[in-house]
């Protein structure tokens, strides 16, 4: 089949057609795709994200990734509460996938036979299929192989969708992670001019449900199956018991607390697979923020709260400028601070008196 | 530990004891005392000194600065609970409609938790009325006078004038390479061992109340003198693994403390009684108390 961009260009895929992409979109014949260079990436869990070029080098590629399904308890805050977890590569969220517009993204899903449980994958970058879900459903001791082109810039949810009420229950029970697709020439601020990171985080918020026996104490559950009926009724009534950032309360604060160093940019990515969230960084703002996650739209400005919506990611980008220790926290205080939705940044650097200062400190006061 | 009314004393108290009349503390046992109501082990510590950080926050120059460390002088023996409170006791102020249930769900010989500096008072008072004996509440020093070894007292961070985050990130550093694990779990009474002084379950995963209300404080330039202190006593000294400060009511040391910062695993209590003066003693082998 002779396709219009093979007629245009000829099949011979140049920097020039490269370019064109974006502009003119085209189809590319799945034998066009088959030529073009590959790249192998291992992933990291998060709040890491593995090394990635910021502006695309060269044309399009195509991005090979491996995930691995692991069914496995997981405690989930400090009372040793157990969350019979279902993960993307043995995280909550599962990793971050970073490749350019115009790439193609082609993932290689396990399902090892050590599991009990059908999964899939629905990418919300991916167009069809219900965003790769039909085409993924891999049972234990399967895998499969799907590969989609990322045609639209931004940061976008991936979760398991196997049907029905199995859907809610795997996302809540820790299936979702997050893709970024940069453009090609990298981000851009409100005014078209490139902005760079030099650090960036990915943070995967949760809402979890355990159900509680008779005294009010969560219930442990032998395996994920035996927690379905409870879980359920809990999801129903729609107050999570957990609300938590990278599976577990208190998972990014002390040793994990995440660092950064004054005058350094980092881009963070926030994701939430199911339920509304708003993050505020505690002393600090988001510089440029791509609230729906977006790249195509320019980013908002100077935000002090930002709104990812459910089965959404966003990206904000700030550059520190004050030193000391910073919490990261969904705005909704009662979910950052009593169900566990708080992270800390450590930030070393000089401290700014212009910026602020205790002019006195406390003392008596005089009339 | 028995229901029965035991007293026991440290090896350090006996030696004191004897010098200062092994007989009162006898005596003003059986005083006042109903049948059911079990007495708490008691350690009692002879006089003595030692060196200890203040608590609350310290000022000087504008600046905070690290607690300033004061010869404490122990005077009299100090009598004081060797474990803390146990559910089963307070389970009998609760029984006699005094306390309010704590909102730990245990029982037994595990120790109290789930209780506020207001519903320590409360026992302190009930325990006081049932037995006619002083009970109260530690004050910092005192607690850490029993603590001995075991007492740490606040982390805190190295100041740099210049740079008041510098010590917002060194104490931030120095609670995560303590590398303390939350242990939400109470355990039997005993389980974290004794002291020198024999005193049991010190820094273990119960913080304990105290009678010393939080303070601000100012150090003369000098360095050797509080210029002026404000105590807001809405908020007490917590002892434990280490000292931190809690709003009265807060029953649940996790979600009581700041955005950052080690929180107590559980909230609970031990107490001291205060020996009678003689003229106390008198008046109540006359039956005037």
């Amino acid at each position: 089949m002779l396709t219009r961009r093979e007629a245009l260009l000829g099949s011979v895929l140049t920097a020039a057609a490269v370019a064109s992409i974006g502009a003119m979109p085209a189809v590319a014949s799945v034998k066009d795709v088959a030529g073009l260079p590959r790249e192998k990436i291992t992933l990291v869990p998060p709040p890491f994200v593995h090394a990635h070029d910021q502006v695309a080098k060269g044309g399009p590629k195509i991005v090979e990734f491996t995930m691995t399904i692991e069914e496995k308890p997981m405690v989930i805050d400090a009372d040793g509460t157990q969350l019979n977890a279902m993960t993307y590569n043995g995280s909550i969220p599962g990793p971050l996938m970073v490749v350019h517009e115009g790439d193609y993204l082609e993932l290689t899903l396990i399902n090892p036979d050590t599991n009990t449980l059908a999964h899939n994958i629905d990418f919300h970058a991916a167009t069809g299929g219900l965003g790769g879900g039909e085409l993924t459903l891999v049972n234990p001791g399967e895998q499969v192989t799907l590969r989609f082109k990322a045609t639209r810039a931004g940061t976008f949810v991936y979760h398991c969708a196997p049907g029905g009420a199995m859907i809610p229950w795997h996302v809540v029970s820790g299936m979702s992670g997050a893709v970024m697709v940069l453009p090609r020439d990298g981000l851009k601020d409100d005014k078209g001019n490139p902005v760079r990171y030099d650090r960036i985080y990915y943070i995967g918020e949760n809402d979890f449900y355990i159900p509680r026996d008779e005294q009010g104490k969560f219930k442990k559950y032998e395996t994920a199956g035996d927690n379905y009926d409870d879980t359920l009724k809990v999801m129903r009534g729609l107050i999570p018991t957990h609300v938590v950032f990278n599976g577990r309360a208190g998972s990014l604060t002390g040793d994990n607390a995440m660092k950064a160093k004054v005058g350094e940019t980092m881009l963070l990515v926030h994701s939430q697979a199911n339920r509304d969230t708003r993050p505020h960084l505690i002393g600090g703002h988001g510089d440029f923020v791509w609230e729906q996650g977006k790249f195509a739209n320019p980013p908002a400005k100077d935000l002090e709260t930002w709104f990812i919506r459910g089965g959404s990611a966003g990206a904000a980008l700030y550059t520190f400028l004050q030193p000391g220790i910073y919490a990261y926290v969904n705005h909704n205080l009662i979910e950052a601070v009593e169900l566990g939705a708080t992270a800390h940044f450590m930030v070393e650097g000089n401290w700014d008196d212009d910026l602020m200062m205790q002019v006195e400190a406390p003392r008596a006061i005089t009339s | 530990m028995s229901f029965d009314p035991v007293i026991t004393f440290g090896t350090t108290a006996a030696v004191a004891l004897i010098g200062w009349g092994v007989s009162h503390a006898l005596d003003t046992r059986p005083f006042g005392l109903p049948h059911q109501t079990a007495v708490s082990e008691l350690v009692v510590l002879g006089s003595g000194s030692f060196e200890h950080p203040q608590a609350g926050e310290f000022l000087k120059g504008n600046h905070p600065v690290a607690a300033p460390i004061v010869q404490q002088t122990m005077k009299a023996p100090l009598e004081i609970m060797k474990y803390q409170v146990s559910i089963s006791e307070y389970g009998r102020c609760v029984a006699d409609g005094a306390c309010k249930p704590a909102d730990s769900r245990k029982s037994g010989d595990i120790p109290v938790t789930g209780v506020s500096h207001i519903d320590a008072e409360v026992y302190a008072t009930w325990l006081s009325a049932r037995t006619g004996q002083a009970w109260r509440l530690p004050t910092d020093v005192e607690w850490a006078y029993a603590a001995s070894e075991k007492f740490r007292g606040d982390i805190e961070g190295e100041g740099d004038p210049n740079n008041p985050a510098w010590r917002w990130l060194t104490r931030y550093r120095l609670e995560t390479a303590l590398g303390r694990k939350p242990d939400p779990e109470p355990r039997a009474q005993g389980s974290f061992g004794t002291n020198s002084k024999g005193v049991a379950d010190i820094a273990g995963n119960v913080w304990e109340w105290t009678s010393t209300c939080y303070s601000h404080a100012i150090i003369a330039i000098d360095g050797k003198r509080i210029e002026s202190s404000i105590d807001n006593c809405g908020v007490h000294v917590v002892e434990g693994f280490h000292r931190t400060y809690m709003s009265d009511f807060i029953r649940d040391g996790k979600s009581g403390g700041c955005a950052v910062g080690t929180p107590p695993d559980n909230l609970g209590f031990r107490l001291v009684r205060d020996r009678p003066s003689p003229v106390q003693v008198a008046l109540r082998r006359l039956g005037l108390s």
